[in-house]
């Protein structure tokens, strides 16, 4: 507003730059120096007065480490549920049992022609032996079967539908069309939880991007409030340094360090708290996989994701900072 | 150096706390500003430091007119002017040093400079002994020698001065106004608001008074 207003009335009546009171001329390289040394100390003394006041920093820092937490939890929780379901989803397959009486050499003809098929990427063949080896080694049933004579089991295809055929309605369809075959006597969906499960992982993302959403907005009003009132706290400092000579940047600049280090500091609790909940759940998460014997492992958070997570709450500290000091700065300066 | 063109300074609350004054003071002149307390002169020297802008009129320092100089430029106007406050305006939680270095850091001086400066400014009002005390623990005429300090720290071309030595006895009256001569001296322009009719008639120097906002005498000048 100000800012236009005066652009307006240099746009009119320009200064002859002889008028304009110099700014110290000094050489480039000394002045990024000077740049450099001054930001370095803005930022060892924002972190120094925080530290230095324990108790309020330590409260606005775990409201901020808390509300990324959660988000950042959820994220890793997600993760963990898309590795299992991945598993699932890799073993998912339909299963088309043949008619008794169709024999290996005609089925190996049926997998052949149904390869072609574009919905279908492979076709195993798993034979009557096959399927008996198997059963006997997974249901225990073995002695029966011995007692039985012969073989009972029919030859089974299992099919793995294409990436395009992944939808429960083109498998639906694929289901469909295997027991239209003659030789088809039923086929099996084993794919169908694994899908389900896949999209409530999915609606779970969702629910995550927004909580995460949210909640980095409630980060930005925490820090906005916290640098409101440190402003409040300081607006004789701030009038006098003004009345020094200081530029508005340099005004800005403590406060922006400021919130940048409640962000950062934040972001690196929320870390520490979500390691700590893994690391709580390693040994329950052990005994459930053996149970199911199964080789998950809870994953903690990567490193792309530590880095989001940290570059990301710093940076809702200086964009909450800024938000602040823009609205709330502007009134201190005497005209 | 300073120059006012029928500069008229008006509070909406107060009506006029200066009319149509003009008057132009010469680099490296040194004046005294008097009056009756409400005259002006606090608010004339307000104008100078852009501290307030004037209703009607320009005022214009160093050939600059303060009624066009973009914002963003009134940091470095700001640190050509030293400004001595009538309530000192130190800040109470830091030391005397960090008061009178607040010029040089606001100004992006490195720290290593700093030092050397600053005392040699508390050295010049006699106050070095007292760089680690907090404000709050000196005596009023202290405070005022570390609000002088801090308007002579950053070597400014032009000091203007409300009131300096509203709180000092005699002798220390003395001897600030013996140190605003000898800035003077370095040419420096200086503007002193006193009501310290004694000194200024001892010191002769130009005599600028103001009643009611007007300027109503002027010893010297143009
Ligand atoms: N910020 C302000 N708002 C409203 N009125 C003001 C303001 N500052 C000064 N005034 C009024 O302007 C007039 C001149 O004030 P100023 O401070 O310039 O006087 P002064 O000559 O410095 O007085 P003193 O010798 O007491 O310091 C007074 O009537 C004062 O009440
Ligand atoms: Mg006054």
């Amino acid at each position: 507003m100000t800012a236009s207003r005066h652009r307006q009335r240099r746009g009119r009546r320009p200064p002859p730059p002889r008028s304009r009171p110099q700014r110290r001329r000094v050489g480039l390289l000394q002045g990024l120096r000077g740049w450099f040394e001054q930001h370095r100390e803005t930022a060892h003394d924002t972190l120094a007065g925080l530290l230095a006041r324990p108790l309020a920093t330590g409260m606005t820092v775990a409201a901020i480490a808390i509300a990324l937490a959660l988000p950042a939890a959820l994220y890793l929780l997600l993760t963990n549920l898309e590795q299992i379901g991945g598993e699932w989803e890799r073993s998912a397959a339909v299963s088309l049992f043949l008619a008794p009486e169709v024999d290996e050499a005609r089925a190996a003809e049926i997998a052949a022609r149904l390869r072609q098929r574009a919905d279908i990427s492979t076709v195993e063949l798993i034979s009557r032996d096959q399927g008996l080896a198997e059963f006997r080694a997974y249901s225990g049933l073995g002695g029966a079967l011995d007692q039985l004579g012969g073989n009972p089991l029919p030859v089974v295809l299992a099919l793995y539908p294409s990436a395009q055929a992944q939808s429960p309605a083109a498998l639906a369809r694929l289901v469909a069309a295997l027991e239209a075959l003659p030789e088809g006597d039923f086929a099996r969906l084993d794919a169908q939880w694994a899908q389900r499960f896949r999209a409530i992982v999915q609606l779970l993302r969702q629910a995550a991007l927004l909580l995460g959403a949210m909640l980095s907005l409630a980060v930005l009003l925490v820090i906005g409030n916290t640098i409101r009132l440190e402003i409040e706290n300081r607006r004789t400092e701030i009038t006098i340094m003004d009345l020094v000579g200081a530029t508005g940047a340099f005004v800005r600049r403590p406060f922006l360090y400021s919130g940048a280090w409640y962000g950062l500091l934040g972001g690196v609790l929320a870390w520490l708290l979500v390691a700590l909940a893994g690391w709580l759940l390693q040994a329950p998460a052990a005994r459930l996989a053996q149970l199911y014997q199964s080789e998950l492992r809870i994953q903690g958070l990567d490193l792309q994701a530590s880095a989001l997570l940290l570059g990301g709450s710093a940076l809702l500290g200086i964009v909450g900072s800024w938000i602040a000091v823009g609205r709330h700065l502007s009134q201190v300066e005497p005209s | 150096m300073i120059q006012f063109d029928h500069v008229t300074k008006r509070y909406p609350e107060r009506g006029d706390a200066l009319k149509d004054l003009s008057l132009r003071l010469t680099a490296g002149e040194m004046a005294f500003l008097t009056g009756h307390s409400g005259a002006g002169k606090s608010t004339l020297l307000k104008l100078i430091g852009l501290i307030e802008r004037p209703t009607r009129g320009q005022v214009l320092v160093n050939g600059r007119n303060l009624g066009s100089l973009p914002r963003r430029l009134i940091p470095y106007h700001r640190r050509e002017i030293g400004m001595i406050f009538q309530d000192h305006r130190l800040l109470p939680d830091r030391t005397v040093f960090d008061n009178v270095a607040l010029p040089l850091v606001a100004a992006g001086m490195p720290r290593r400079d700093i030092a050397r400066r600053v005392r040699a400014a508390l050295d010049q009002v006699g106050l070095l002994r007292l760089e680690r005390a907090r404000p709050l623990a000196l005596s009023s005429g202290e405070q005022q020698r570390v609000g002088i300090a801090r308007a002579v720290v950053g070597r400014p071309p032009i000091i203007l001065a409300d009131e300096p030595t509203g709180n000092l006895d005699p002798d220390l009256s003395r001897e600030i106004f013996t140190l605003f001569e000898r800035f003077h001296e370095v040419g420096v322009s200086l503007l002193i608001a006193t009501h310290n009719l004694e000194l200024v008639e001892e010191m002769s120097y130009r005599t600028l008074r103001l009643h009611a906002g007007r300027l109503v005498a002027d010893s010297g000048g143009w």
